[in-house]
């Protein structure tokens, strides 16, 4: 069996809208540290023209005790057409992940995708700023790749429980992101200190842009930050989902807009939404 | 060759396969051809704006799920500039889903939606009527009757009366519906449930109650378009479960004339295709020629006369 997709796509839809439902081979699947796995597929071509912060919507295989029905929406760690690589950074949270934690190289893993909106890097941005925790950083990975690819000067902020949940700094140092790591253990990742941090960074080389994800108040800080200095900004958003393709509406999300507290779908005009118009949890 | 066609009413569709309301919009049109499907049946709008339901509105439950959107809705202005040109792209016979908070407003709304480009509507009775101390219209013959009389009268289109598997009246709802005017029966919709945390002690759906979809409802729902074919005249489209091509022999053999695949559809977003070529090669493989062949063959004998005593069974 070789990965492919499993139906034909219609002409009429722009190759960066189409979204395909695909049979991937597992490459391996294996921890990288106590917390969080990576996931490797061997993905067909088609489905690997990918936007940083976009998702793929997984069907977890049932196994043993573990019968998880609907998908999971999965951020895309790392997609590389060149290889026929897939890549999905994960931690065992439930059943659904519990179960992807069995799949063995070789076997299948049929996932839909690519999904949703991912991040935006304007022309005129030099200096971007990243700011993440935990399995966060998996979600901005892709982000680092593509900064590089462009050129772009990149500083990425991890935020970790402690420094050996610390995950993804030697993938973003060879790509020549600067790192700055603050941990809880080592006092390191308050809000004070992580406001100093920035503000030393602004000052300094200065930030054209934020990117984020996962934490409510790592939000609320780039938040206050970006209206401060006025820098714009993105985040990566999480729900419920079912579809995945914005037909069933279950993972709307509020958000601020000019005619006031709007709802938006998460897996469709998101995942990922503007720094200020996202709403805090 | 084998023929796929069914006639629902005046509408004759390709195939007997449409997706069911609330799980299909225009974004399955990036995965594949929607002019494969029989009919594009939208999801629930209602006249005004609706938020819809707070959040968690979905959880899963042992092979299947729960969910409670609360019909959140652009409006029906919104729905014929934007949505009815998107659909005419396709040659797909449209069906709008449409639901009210009361009769009138129901009848309103579905006069409103009557424009070119529009094949049926499915008039959505099973959701709550805030008249009836907000029990679904299809709950009861009498509020079936009178609600599926004021739709009949604001529109000449097909009007499909989708049902509710919360009552215990199927059959006498359904021939209410037939009663009061409609061309056909989906049957039917989800089905209440709950789902609680055993840790946090929280319902799992932010609305705490919500529709069962899905594998586990399809024996129910099944059931259900098996009785309602037996009362009605009509055609019975049936809606509950379908996964496979064998859940679609299933409803066909029980007496619906089409159905409606749902939660499938969020599982594998193309299963409506496969079924269908599925469908076909399995006509042909039994030397059928065509689908027809299959609707209300089942093989219930003299036990048939017994069904209407079903209702209440244990």
């Amino acid at each position: 069996m070789t990965a492919a997709v499993l139906h034909v796509t219609p002409d009429s839809v722009p190759a960066n809208e189409r979204v395909f439902e695909s049979e991937c081979l597992v490459k391996s699947n294996i921890p990288v540290n106590n917390d969080y796995r990576l996931l490797i597929l061997d993905a067909p071509a088609e489905i690997l023209n990918c936007t940083p912060g976009q998702f793929f919507h997984i069907q977890c295989p049932v196994r043993g005790g573990h019968q998880p029905y609907l998908r999971r929406p999965m951020s895309i760690y790392g997609y590389f057409p060149e290889k026929g690589e897939l890549q999905f950074l994960y931690k065992i949270a439930g059943e659904g992940t519990a179960a992807l934690a069995e799949l063995k190289t070789g076997e299948s893993l049929n996932v839909v995708g690519p999904l949703g909106q991912g991040f935006h890097i304007a022309q005129d941005w030099q200096n971007l700023l990243l700011l993440a925790r935990g399995v966060g950083l998996a979600t901005l990975a892709p982000l680092a790749l593509e900064a590089q690819r462009l050129g772009k000067k990149l500083t990425a902020i991890c935020s970790a429980r402690s420094p050996e949940l610390l995950m993804s700094i030697d993938y973003f140092r060879d790509l020549g992101a600067e790192i700055i790591t603050v941990t809880d253990s080592e006092g390191t990742s308050d809000l004070a200190h992580l406001q100093g941090v920035i503000e030393g960074l602004i000052a300094g080389p200065g930030i054209d842009a934020f990117y984020t994800c996962g934490s409510n108040r790592l939000l609320k800080l780039l938040q206050e930050m970006g209206a401060k200095h006025n820098i714009p900004g993105e985040i990566a958003l999480e729900q419920q989902m079912a579809c995945g393709l914005g037909m069933c509406q279950c993972c709307v999300r509020s958000f601020r807009a000019e005619s006031g507290i709007v709802h938006k779908r998460v897996c469709k005009e998101g995942p990922v939404f503007d720094l200020q118009e996202a709403m805090g949890w | 060759m084998v023929d796929l066609s069914v006639q629902i009413g005046d509408l004759s569709l390709k195939n007997p396969i449409m997706p069911a309301s609330g799980t299909f919009s225009e974004d399955l049109a990036t995965v594949f051809d929607l002019n494969m499907l029989g009919a594009l049946v939208t999801k629930t709008i209602t006249r005004g704006l609706r938020q819809g339901n707070p959040t968690p509105r979905v959880c899963e439950v042992s092979g299947s799920m729960l969910n409670s959107i609360g019909i959140p809705s652009k409006g029906v202005g919104h729905f014929i500039t934007n949505m009815v040109p998107f659909y005419q792209a396709y040659n797909s016979p449209l069906v709008v889903s449409i639901s009210g908070n009361t009769a009138d407003e129901f009848a309103r709304l579905c006069e409103e939606i009557s424009v070119p480009g529009v094949a049926a509507i499915e008039v959505n009775i099973s959701c709550p009527n805030i008249e009836e101390d907000g029990k679904a219209f299809a709950m009861r013959p009498a509020s079936t009757l009178d609600v599926m009389r004021k739709l009949r009268a604001a529109t000449d289109l097909p009007l499909w009366a989708k049902l509710t598997p919360n009552t215990g009246e199927t059959s006498d709802v359904a021939r209410a519906a037939e009663e009061g005017g409609a061309d056909a029966l989906v049957v039917s919709n989800t089905m209440l449930s709950m789902s609680i945390d055993v840790q946090s002690r929280k319902p799992r759906l932010g609305n705490l109650m919500g529709g069962l979809s899905g594998p586990s409802l399809k024996p129910i729902s099944l059931r259900m378009a098996y009785q309602c074919a037996k009362a009605v005249d009509i055609p019975v489209i049936g809606c509950g479960g379908i996964s496979t091509i064998d859940d679609v022999l299933e409803y066909l053999i029980a007496g619906a004339s089409a159905v409606q695949v749902g939660t499938a559809t969020f599982i594998h977003p193309t299963v409506m295709v496969q079924i269908i070529g599925e469908l076909e090669a399995y006509l042909a493989q039994h030397n059928m020629a065509s689908v027809r062949e299959l609707i209300g063959s089942v093989r219930d004998e003299e036990a048939a006369d017994t069904v209407v005593f079903m209702e209440a069974a244990p």
